[in-house]
């Protein structure tokens, strides 16, 4: 899948906060449609600060923030860094809960969710309490939730870090099949050099204190991404390039 | 479970036991310290007089409770919809929590001519806390992202309340209630004490109140042993309803294997 037209873009984004040090420094970025696009950076580079100002939960101090569909913006999907489950819900409620919120009738909800949950291959545990889970399972069901309003743009939010890594290398394969088969056009966080060239078709590397965006570099790989990939000269090529970007931005 | 219920009821039967044989042994008279079983006799014999006092004792009671619970979390409510409103009116309800009910008691009798009604008061005084400190803990407590993941999904202030802050709340709520039980049946027998009303109405604390006067002394043991065990089973009650609501997804209610 080829990237076409920009989704959604950034112009001269700036965000400070009150009593804080500049978070992000007129900073610009195009995302473009069906792009998987990583944000790398050490931490202060304020890489969850840009998610979280794409998303529309805060509002940049400067700068503008500009959606291709004006409808966008409204149908996100949306994945933090904890799975951030309601522990008194069930997989099913808390999966529908964005069609709840939305008053969506009960048998269409239902349909979506079992959907939502084929996805990410949780069907059987719509009954389930999250607590019944392990943290990969959690992590699949924050996903499925994201996913249940069918939304073109998805954030991710360092959705991995807390996994073991036999069961994020399995999470980040399913999530590269995933953003092949719907069309997705996904933003990821992540601080992890390995993790940015497995999933991204590009790696945006971000400088720290303010952030601003230090590289850009497009990845060529399989796509969707296969196991095989992680051990193949390409990738351990990408992954020394990005180190190397990686490096130069933290060392300014 | 076994050994939560035998264990002290074993430390129980040793403790009476005890003070049955120290009765004997030192032929202490019942009018100063009567023994387990002339109480229990007691008990048995006036039992006509003490139960209507009982469940007058236990109507004030439960009905302060009700009111506290209903009121405690409308007003922890209300108190978390704005910071204004919190900031104005926390510190009357602390101020009404801090002074000793035994203080202001004796004010609400004079001013409310309804004996029930006021002693309903009294304790709904100490009883309400609680529930509003704990439930205002549990509203503002909530899990910060799932609050951005509902105002990300549109949810109105209404959604946001019933099905996130509430639910989250739901747990703490239930550790107000816990206390506020105890507190409410303290309220009323102290309210009872103060006011002293005799009469059909009158309940547990009068009758110890007029079994001192009359040196009645092994009834007033009945009395405060009815309290005790009244206070022990509300508490009992309320741990019961909080396993029942919470046993699926509180850590507080999960087995050890969870």
């Amino acid at each position: 899948m080829t990237p076409g037209s920009p989704v959604v873009s950034l112009r001269e984004v700036s965000k400070s906060y009150p009593k804080g040090p500049l978070a992000l420094d007129r900073l610009s970025l195009d995302v473009m449609s069906h792009e998987f696009v990583c944000l790398l950076g050490p931490s202060g580079s304020g890489k969850s600060t840009l998610l979280r100002l794409i998303a529309g939960l805060v509002q940049p101090s400067a700068g503008r923030i500009e959606w291709t569909d004006p409808a966008a913006p409204r149908r996100l999907g949306f994945v933090f860094q904890e799975p951030t489950l309601m522990p008194w819900a069930r997989v099913e409620d808390n999966v529908g809960l964005p069609l709840m919120l939305a008053d969506m009738n009960e048998s269409e909800a239902a349909g979506r969710v079992g959907e939502a949950l084929a996805h990410v291959g949780l069907n059987g545990f719509e009954r389930a309490y999250p607590r019944e889970l392990s943290g990969g399972m959690r992590m699949r069901v924050s996903i499925a939730r994201a996913l249940v309003t069918q939304p073109s743009v998805l954030l991710m939010d360092e959705p991995f870090a807390s996994l073991d890594e036999i069961t994020r290398f399995r999470l980040e394969t399913d999530l590269a099949d995933l953003h092949q088969r719907r069309g997705l056009t996904v933003v990821f966080v992540t601080h992890s050099v390995f993790e940015s060239v497995y999933l991204g078709t590009r790696v945006v590397v971000l400088s720290p204190r303010p952030g601003r965006v230090a590289a850009s570099c497009q990845i060529e790989g399989p796509a969707p991404r296969v196991e095989v990939f992680r051990t193949s000269a390409a990738y351990l090529d990408a992954c020394r390039d990005v180190s190397m970007l990686l490096a130069a931005a933290s060392s300014r | 479970m076994r050994e939560r219920v035998l264990a002290p009821a074993l430390i129980g039967l040793l403790a009476l036991g005890a003070w049955e044989g120290i009765i004997r042994w030192w032929s202490i008279p019942p009018y100063i310290l009567p023994g387990p079983i002339v109480i229990a006799r007691t008990i048995a014999s006036d039992w006509g007089t003490l139960l209507p006092s009982l469940l007058v004792t236990l109507a004030i009671t439960g009905a302060a409770f009700l009111v506290s619970a209903v009121l405690g979390l409308i007003l922890a409510v209300l108190f978390t919809q704005s910071a204004w409103i919190e900031r104005a009116f926390f510190p009357y309800a602390v101020i009404l929590q801090v002074t000793p009910l035994v203080a202001i008691a004796p004010l609400i009798i004079l001013w409310v001519k309804w004996i029930p009604l006021a002693l309903l008061i009294c304790a709904w005084l100490v009883a309400f806390f609680p529930v509003v400190s704990n439930t205002v803990l549990g509203l503002t407590s909530t899990d910060r992202n799932l609050v951005d993941l509902f105002h990300l999904y549109g949810a109105t202030r209404w959604q946001a309340l019933r099905y996130l802050r509430l639910p989250a709340a739901l747990p703490y709520f239930l550790g107000g209630l816990r206390i506020s039980g105890g507190l409410a049946l303290i309220g009323a027998v102290v309210a009872e004490f103060v006011a002293g009303t005799g009469g059909a109405q009158s309940g547990l604390a009068f009758r110890i109140l007029e079994a001192g006067y009359q040196l009645q002394i092994p009834r007033m043991f009945a009395a405060v042993f009815l309290i005790s065990a009244a206070g022990v089973l509300i508490f009992a009650l309320l741990t019961g309803l909080s396993r029942l609501a919470l046993q699926r997804w509180h850590e507080s209610e999960l087995d050890a294997e969870g």
